[in-house]
């Protein structure tokens, strides 16, 4: 169904930049360095209320760059709660979130973004009828000239694109298309690359492949792997695990606002992360259920 | 995603990978801007055209020329050129800003209004108070846009429509220019702005006339022309007019990427109002007076001028070169319909076969823009 380019397997983050930059030809070095050892965001036992009703609790985690962290749960299980404390909406109760090492209490999304915490949610943040160019730039514009002749530098607004685009491996026809004529998967692409960008470290994708199609979610975990490559840590929320197993390096299980635990790729493999999502026993007892009614 | 840098780089590692494969472009200023893809080259010219919002109004004004042309005498001569120029001009400068705030997803209902209060002010400060003409237009000029800027305000800070909003300020204006005119002059009328001190100087800028071909025109007419430049200009080229497709288009998108989305609204409230002060100011500076009951009406006049232009009337798409096509397309009809002799009742069904037309027609440009090219 998916096929990321071929990577290295790695074991430490130098190798896995060194490797990534001759692959993409960009030396984006990540913030966290090999020296440092601390991971690029960090989650340690974090909980998160609403009134009476617990949220999240107790969930640590951690995002490397060169990596893509997957958060894998069923629907009510924790998984918008747990990115909008990453993306700065919300604040934790309990734990500690580090970024970089160092504990912090983002009060809005602002603070977040200036950290290179950038959130691609679900409802794009993009204008359909504008053209891809504009969506791109939208916010921060480039510009020329003083005063009142400051324009936009169109030529330059339009090549960026088009450059940033293609090094993220997203090959537009034409940047002067409204992005209402891209294809949802592209659409999210373009929000992607727009992130990267603008000096995004980490990218946390709010089920990016959730309303896609098998070959258009196959495109956006291309992305996904190519934003990797280039350094980014990736956070992919996703309630599919096929989508989840082959970008990911570690997976998060969310269940009822608690953490089902955090394993590495060597730890868990594709068939049990099915079953574990699935909800394991339940859906064996649900397939013998379904099997005895079909024979009476 | 970032805002905080507002001049993106181009780090020079990034042109890696794809980039270097594509037929090297030159270096400078070419390389910035590749080739078209050869895969969008055969059909683009013709999409481009089928996608510009002003293509409608563009293709209606020709055919509204011709028609004239043909069926009324003196239509399309020198003179009569004249007279449709400067039946436009007015609406056109009022339609433009009109569009700009409709592509900014507003409405303004109490632009055609704000024609009759600002020259009422000007009028009566320079007829009653005996000040010269030109502090008075700036004392109307800063009334038009402190109404422009609550309507704006109230507008972003309730999240109300605008059509209810500014129709509050509509009857109010209305109710105001009633009721001052009355309790200064007891009448409903401010005339006598010939004999004050700046009337010269002022109606030179505008209210005089141009000689060109032999035939006097307005000058009102060239301040039409010039704001339909500058708002196109606007539009196309500057950050602001970025803003303007983005707030009207998706709100919220634009303001998560750090639009300041209530600001532009409000200016562009300030821009519509604005422009009824200019509108005002001719009016008074060239008929020398003003009835307290003008303008009204002419809001919706402005709005199907921006439509007939192309504008979409849930914003976020639109021109104002067609706006002002739009308005041109009014004043050839209105006049048109004159030369030829006709009842002037005639003009209502014309107007409303050409809305059903324009929108008719911008739906599926629309669609045609938008339309998935998979």
């Amino acid at each position: 169904m998916t096929n990321p380019p071929a990577r290295p397997q790695a074991g430490e983050p130098s190798t896995i930049e060194s490797a990534a930059a001759a692959e993409t030809g960009a030396t984006k070095a990540p913030a966290s360095g090999p020296g440092t050892g601390a991971h690029l965001l960090e989650l340690r036992g974090v909980g998160k209320r609403f009134g009476s009703v617990i949220a999240l609790d107790d969930v640590s985690t951690s995002v490397d760059a060169g990596e893509v962290t997957c958060v894998l749960g069923d629907n009510g299980a924790g998984k918008s709660t747990f990115i909008k404390i990453l993306a700065g909406v919300h604040t934790n109760e309990s734990g500690a979130y580090l970024v970089e090492g160092t504990p912090v209490r983002f009060s809005s999304p602002r603070q977040a973004l200036d950290r290179g915490i950038a959130t691609v949610y679900q409802d794009l943040a993009v204008v359909p009828l504008m053209s891809v160019w504009r969506n791109f730039f939208l916010g921060s514009e480039p510009r020329k000239g003083r005063g009142p002749f400051s324009r936009l530098d169109i030529a330059e607004a339009r090549g960026t694109a088009r450059r940033a685009l293609s090094e993220m491996g997203i090959d537009l026809r034409d940047v002067e298309q409204p992005v209402g004529t891209l294809s949802g998967g592209e659409r999210q692409c373009v929000a992607i690359a727009r992130a990267v960008h603008f000096g995004a470290k980490v990218l946390i994708l709010d089920e990016p492949t959730a309303a896609l199609g098998v070959k258009q979610a196959g495109v956006v975990l291309r992305y996904i792997a190519r934003a990797r490559d280039r350094g980014l840590g990736v956070v992919f929320i996703t309630h599919n695990p096929h989508h989840a197993y082959p970008v990911g390096d570690r997976f998060l299980l969310l269940n009822r606002g608690r953490s089902q635990g955090c394993f590495g790729k060597s730890e868990i493999t594709l068939a049990e992360l099915t079953r574990q999502m699935a909800g394991g026993a339940e859906l064996e007892a649900l397939a013998h259920e379904l099997h005895a009614e079909a024979k009476a | 995603m970032s805002t905080s840098s507002s001049t993106p780089s181009v780090p020079t590692e990034a042109a890696g990978g794809a980039d270097r494969a594509a037929p090297a472009p030159a270096a400078g200023a070419v390389a910035v801007e590749p080739g078209p893809d050869e895969r969008v080259a055969p059909a683009r010219l013709a999409h481009r055209l089928l996608i510009r919002p002003e293509l409608g109004s563009l293709i209606g004004a020709v055919l509204v020329m011709c028609f004239f042309a043909i069926v009324a005498d003196g239509f399309f001569t020198a003179s009569g050129a004249a007279t449709w120029l400067d039946d436009s001009a007015t609406l056109g400068i009022m339609a433009v800003a009109v569009a700009l705030l409709m592509i900014g997803g507003e409405f303004d209902l109490s632009a055609g209004v704000m024609t009759a209060s600002t020259a009422l002010i000007t009028a009566m400060l320079a007829t009653r108070a005996g000040w010269s003409v030109w502090p008075a237009l700036v004392v109307s000029l800063v009334f038009a846009l402190a109404v422009g800027a609550l309507n704006g305000w109230l507008v972003v800070r309730t999240g109300l429509p605008s059509f209810i909003i500014t129709l509050g300020t509509f009857l109010a204006l209305q109710g105001l220019n009633l009721g001052v005119t009355r309790h200064v002059t007891n009448s409903v009328q401010v005339s006598g702005m010939r004999s004050t001190d700046g009337y010269e100087s002022a109606g030179r800028f505008f209210a005089s006339t141009m000689a060109i071909a032999g035939t006097e025109i307005q000058v009102s007419v060239l301040w039409w022309l010039v704001l339909a430049a500058l708002a196109t200009w606007l539009l196309a080229r500057t950050r602001f007019g970025n803003w303007i497709y983005a707030v009207g288009g998706a709100p919220v998108s634009a303001r998560n990427v750090g639009v300041p989305v209530d600001r532009t609204k409000i200016v562009l409230f300030m821009t519509t109002a604005g422009a009824g002060w200019l509108v005002g100011s001719i009016n008074i500076l060239r008929y020398t007076s003003v009835q307290a009951n003008q303008g009204i009406g002419l809001e919706f006049q402005y709005i199907i001028a921006a439509v007939i232009g192309g504008c979409l009337l849930t914003g976020g798409y639109g021109s104002a070169i067609g706006a002002a096509v739009g308005a041109l397309i009014f004043g050839m009809a209105r006049q048109g319909i004159v030369y030829a002799k006709w009842n002037s009742d005639w003009f209502q069904l014309f107007l409303g076969v050409m809305l059903l037309a324009a929108v008719l027609v911008n739906n599926s440009f629309r669609r045609r823009a938008e339309r998935s090219r998979r």
